[in-house]
């Protein structure tokens, strides 16, 4: 049956948070007058996780404080603090885990990622071992901050992490950060700006341990009391974050028959679920950290990305298209990019850099902090990460919607003297203890080669 | 006619007062060649582009074309205004620490009362029945030049010095063209030197005697990476006045005089003044008050839609175009005072976006606030006013409004 | 993204969001509503996103001058679930 423009019907959205709000807002926006319904598993309404790892652990902001303001209103029946648990494909129904069914016309899938928990759950029990995904784990966590924990070890030095531990240090607490890759962020940005990450970590004062993994978590009377490291060092601390990077939820869908599993829910690049036969459905959407799609400018290989600019952007394509018929529906091309802050510095980076060979320092240095690193691959410029340099970001974010080629020419006034390419060494996520916040999960490059697994 | 001497179109005096047809030309040709081999570019997007492109420099120096208006040999230095990073950065950095966040983060805030104070002032002394007013000698001048000069720590009595030093140095690079520029680039050098000594002698007298300005935090603060040196302070500073005396004086008095050709906008904004920001953006964007950027040149040969611009070439991003480019805002010619999206070039953007906006935007909100009741009593005695001569900082000369008979 | 803060926002407490995406770190907003937008370092910027009642038209003002139109004010959405 073909695609028609259809604003009347039922409209499901799993996932009430940030990609799931804008969605539904979009819906509105555009015309949709049907019935709409959210099903969030948190009892909160959507709220903003960035400063959750920012300034709520900084103690600077509640946990409760960190509400997403909306757009509009959008009518809808929100159903907070339940799970979906499964979705029937045939009936058109999603499930509830208190046995509700929704039915619905047309379904939105938003339902994003959890932290990693650490793999011991005994260990993972003790108290002073915390994840932080959600606000009510950023507030128990910055109440232990502030009551002045002796010392904080975090396991895993990908964004979440590092951040965390320039919150420790801004509120004078010691901490040790254990990573199993080469330094800090280097899953992300690879090898250049992770040396530079592991520097301005020991610059402020992080008991950095890099190339080791935290063997196990010791505990007594039920509270943690440290950690044993694989290098045979032992580190006392009363509270552990695991930074261990993100799982999608997808569990739900299993069975259910669509392209779903570890690495998330495979859509088309307008946003459309495959099924586990890669057929692609025409009433299941996608959006979100929970997304794998093909993106043009990175050889349509399939992307994930866990960035919030990703979850506006992918929703309102979901949103436009739920609503729009075959030809007026819209691909989602947005250049992928994200933002951190930490040790004072702001990091924002415009494309994928872990596609790439190599990298060119083009502005500035990391020895005065400030500094644009320019990623290329195979001649063509694929990314650029900036640090306190974010006004210059936009002229990258040209090059590489155009391709340009790989390095950039001279002419920057601020450029290196020795501004020469070099490996961009983006490791084998295999060998991470944080998870990337990207994952190339196509054919190429070929370290990451990984077969699309419909149902994975 | 030819867009090889569209510049010289702009900027005859007798297109001050409405140059937007010539704007409108500049777009439809995209970038043009000017005759002296100089580049124009009006269009929205280049001109964005351009303002974040590593390789567009702000010094005027690294021209390879004869430069009438730069820098003589014995001129002092540019000031961070017209530097490239590193130096632009740090000299910028020292100069925004006594000045904004994230070391001074409440100055310009803490200002709002005085400011409406000394707006209030002014306005008191309009004088009663019949009076004309001069909008601009007897309001939109003296309320920036008080504030700036209470910033910097300049005393207010010296006034009529600087104002002859920074009313000269302005015209210097005025390029009116048809008039040899020699004489006047050498007085404005003359200008630019007594003010700085002037500045940097105030300065020096604050040496180890801080008082609660910035010329005092300046020249008595140390920051990480040091201090400014003698110079560096001095440019800073005539930077500092000439910008806090010449930009914020148009941008008010082209509100008065927009506000009061469009009665619709301002009957609205005494109805909710609460719009008064939204109706500053606007205004920053329909009639702004520094109308290009003059002294921008690549570093390398670099392509806008299509045309090279070649290294050293002079190239002029006319800024006040690119706010009335129907590519980018709908109705471009209408002042609409709830304007969504409105993001304007007003103040430029990238690295060299304007120093003193946030300065700018509360002053002029205020003064225009402080103005709302008594616009609507008043009339233009003079449609178009007599303008200044600079078609780069363009704006009335003199502003005469009275009472509605 | 809408710069402008939602009217009658007034009434339900103000929460801001700023897509961080966008910024450049012109601090306009730090300038002009320093009790809610902060600069940490020289280019980073944290706001607290429940605005106090006491700064809402410092906000609006911030938005509506925000040179890359990056700040979005409104009520907390989601406010009618139940």
């Amino acid at each position: 049956m073909p695609a028609e423009a259809r604003s009347d019907g039922r409209i499901v959205i799993v996932g009430a948070s940030l990609a799931g709000l804008r969605a539904a807002e979009t819906l509105r926006d555009e015309g949709f007058s049907g019935e709409l319904t959210l099903v969030g598993e948190e009892p909160h309404p959507p709220y903003d996780r960035p400063p959750l790892t920012k300034q709520v652990l900084l103690g600077r902001v509640r946990a409760d404080d960190v509400g997403l303001p909306r757009r509009r209103a959008v009518e809808a029946r929100w159903k907070l603090g339940v799970r979906a648990s499964g979705l029937d494909l045939y009936g058109k129904k999603v499930l509830l885990a208190n046995g509700e069914q929704l039915p619905f016309d047309r379904l939105l899938i938003a339902t994003g990622t959890r932290a990693r928990p650490w793999p011991d759950p005994d260990a993972a029990r003790l108290d002073g071992v915390f994840t932080v995904r959600t606000r009510d784990d950023a507030g128990r966590l910055a109440e232990r901050f502030a009551a002045g924990p002796r010392r904080v070890l975090v396991i895993g030095a990908g964004f979440t992490g590092s951040e965390i531990a320039s919150a420790c240090r801004e509120r004078g607490i010691e901490v040790t950060v254990a990573e199993r890759g080469p330094a800090p962020l280097v899953g992300a940005l690879g090898g250049t700006l992770g040396a530079f990450a592991a520097r301005m970590q020991r610059a402020h004062g992080v008991d950095l341990r890099c190339g080791v993994t935290v063997t196990g978590l010791k505990g007594a009377d039920g509270r943690l009391t440290g950690a044993e490291l694989s290098d045979g060092g032992r580190i006392d601390a009363d509270i552990a974050v695991i930074a261990l990077g993100a799982v999608r939820n997808t569990e739900w869908l299993a069975g259910s028959g669509l392209a779903a599993g570890p690495r998330g829910v495979a859509c088309d690049a307008g946003c459309r679920a495959f099924d586990m036969y890669g057929i692609v459905t025409d009433d299941i959407f996608v959006a979100g950290d929970v997304a794998r799609f093909p993106h043009p400018l990175f050889e349509y290989q399939m992307l994930s990305l866990e960035h919030w600019g990703n979850a506006v952007a992918q929703a309102e394509v979901a949103a436009h298209n739920m609503i729009s018929s075959g030809p007026h529906r819209r691909p989602h091309l947005t250049v992928p990019a994200f933002w951190s802050s930490q040790f004072g510095l702001n990091i924002k980076s415009i494309g994928v850099p872990t596609f790439s060979d190599q990298v060119v320092v083009a502005q500035g240095s990391p020895e005065e902090g400030r500094l644009v690193a320019v990623y290329g691959y195979r001649g063509r410029v694929t990314a650029a990460v900036s640090v306190n340099r974010a006004k210059w970001l936009e002229h990258y974010r040209r090059l590489i919607e155009t391709a340009a080629p790989f390095p950039p020419g001279p002419g920057a006034a601020d450029r290196p003297e020795s501004a020469e390419p070099v490996p961009s060494d983006v490791p084998d996520p295999k060998v991470l203890s944080h998870g990337p916040t990207v994952a190339l999960t196509g054919h190429l490059p070929d370290r990451r080669l990984t077969l699309v697994r419909p149902g994975g | 006619m030819s867009t090889e001497t569209l510049f010289h179109r702009i900027a005859d005096y007798a297109s001050r007062p409405d140059p937007y047809p010539l704007y409108a030309e500049l777009r439809e040709h995209g970038v043009v060649r000017q005759d002296d081999g100089s580049y124009l570019v009006g269009t929205y997007d280049e001109i964005a582009a351009l303002l974040h492109d590593p390789r567009i420099s702000s010094d005027r120096r690294l021209r390879t074309v004869p430069d009438p208006l730069g820098p003589g040999q014995d001129d002092v230095p540019p000031a961070f205004i017209g530097l490239d990073d590193p130096e632009h950065d740090r000299l910028r950095r020292l100069t925004m620490r006594p000045f904004g966040p994230p070391h001074s983060p409440g100055r310009i805030d803490a200002l709002r009362d005085e400011i409406s104070r000394i707006a209030g002032e002014l306005a008191d002394g309009f004088g009663g029945d019949g009076k004309r007013i001069d909008i601009v000698d007897d309001f939109a001048y003296p309320l920036p030049v008080t504030v700036i000069c209470r910033l910097l720590g300049v005393p207010t009595e010296d006034e009529p010095r600087f104002r002859a030093w920074s009313d000269t140095i302005v015209a210097g690079f005025d390029s009116t063209p048809g008039e040899d520029p020699e004489q006047r680039v050498r007085s404005a050098t003359e200008a630019r030197r007594a003010m700085a000594l002037y500045l940097g002698e105030l300065a020096e007298s604050r040496r180890g005697h801080p008082s609660d300005d910035m010329l005092s935090a300046l020249v008595n603060d140390e920051a990480p990476e040091g201090r400014m040196n003698r110079i560096e302070l001095m440019t800073t500073s005539v930077l500092l006045l000439i910008a806090g005396h010449e930009t914020t004086v148009n941008l008010i008095t082209n509100g008065v005089l927009t506000l009061l050709r469009h009665p619709d906008a301002l009957a609205r904004l005494r109805d909710d003044p609460a719009l008064m920001p939204q109706a500053v953006e606007e205004l920053l964007r329909y009639e702004p008050p520094v109308q290009m950027l003059p002294q921008r040149t690549p570093l390398a040969d670099v392509e806008v839609s299509g045309v090279t611009v070649p290294q050293g070439a002079p190239l002029i991003l006319v800024l006040a175009a690119g706010n009335r480019d129907p590519l980018r805002f709908a109705e471009p010619d209408r002042f609409d005072i709830t304007r969504p999206d409105n993001q304007h070039l007003g103040f430029g953007s990238g690295v060299h976006s304007c120093f003193g906006a946030p300065l700018a935007r509360i002053e002029t909100q205020i003064a225009l606030t402080t103005l709302l009741h008594r616009l609507g009593d008043l009339r233009l005695v003079e449609d178009p006013p007599p303008y200044r001569t600079n078609p780069v900082l363009r704006g009335p000369r003199h502003l005469v409004v009275e009472p509605r008979a | 993204m809408t710069g402008g803060a939602e009217r009658g926002a007034d009434r339900a407490g103000m929460q801001i969001v700023v897509d961080l995406n966008r910024c450049q770190g012109y601090a306009q907003c730090a300038f002009l509503a320093p009790q809610v937008f902060q600069l940490h370092g020289e280019e980073a910027l944290t706001y607290a996103p429940a605005v106090p009642d006491d700064q809402l038209e410092r906000v609006r003002g911030a938005a509506t001058a925000c040179p890359v139109q990056a700040i979005l004010a409104g009520e907390q959405a989601g406010a009618d679930a139940g």
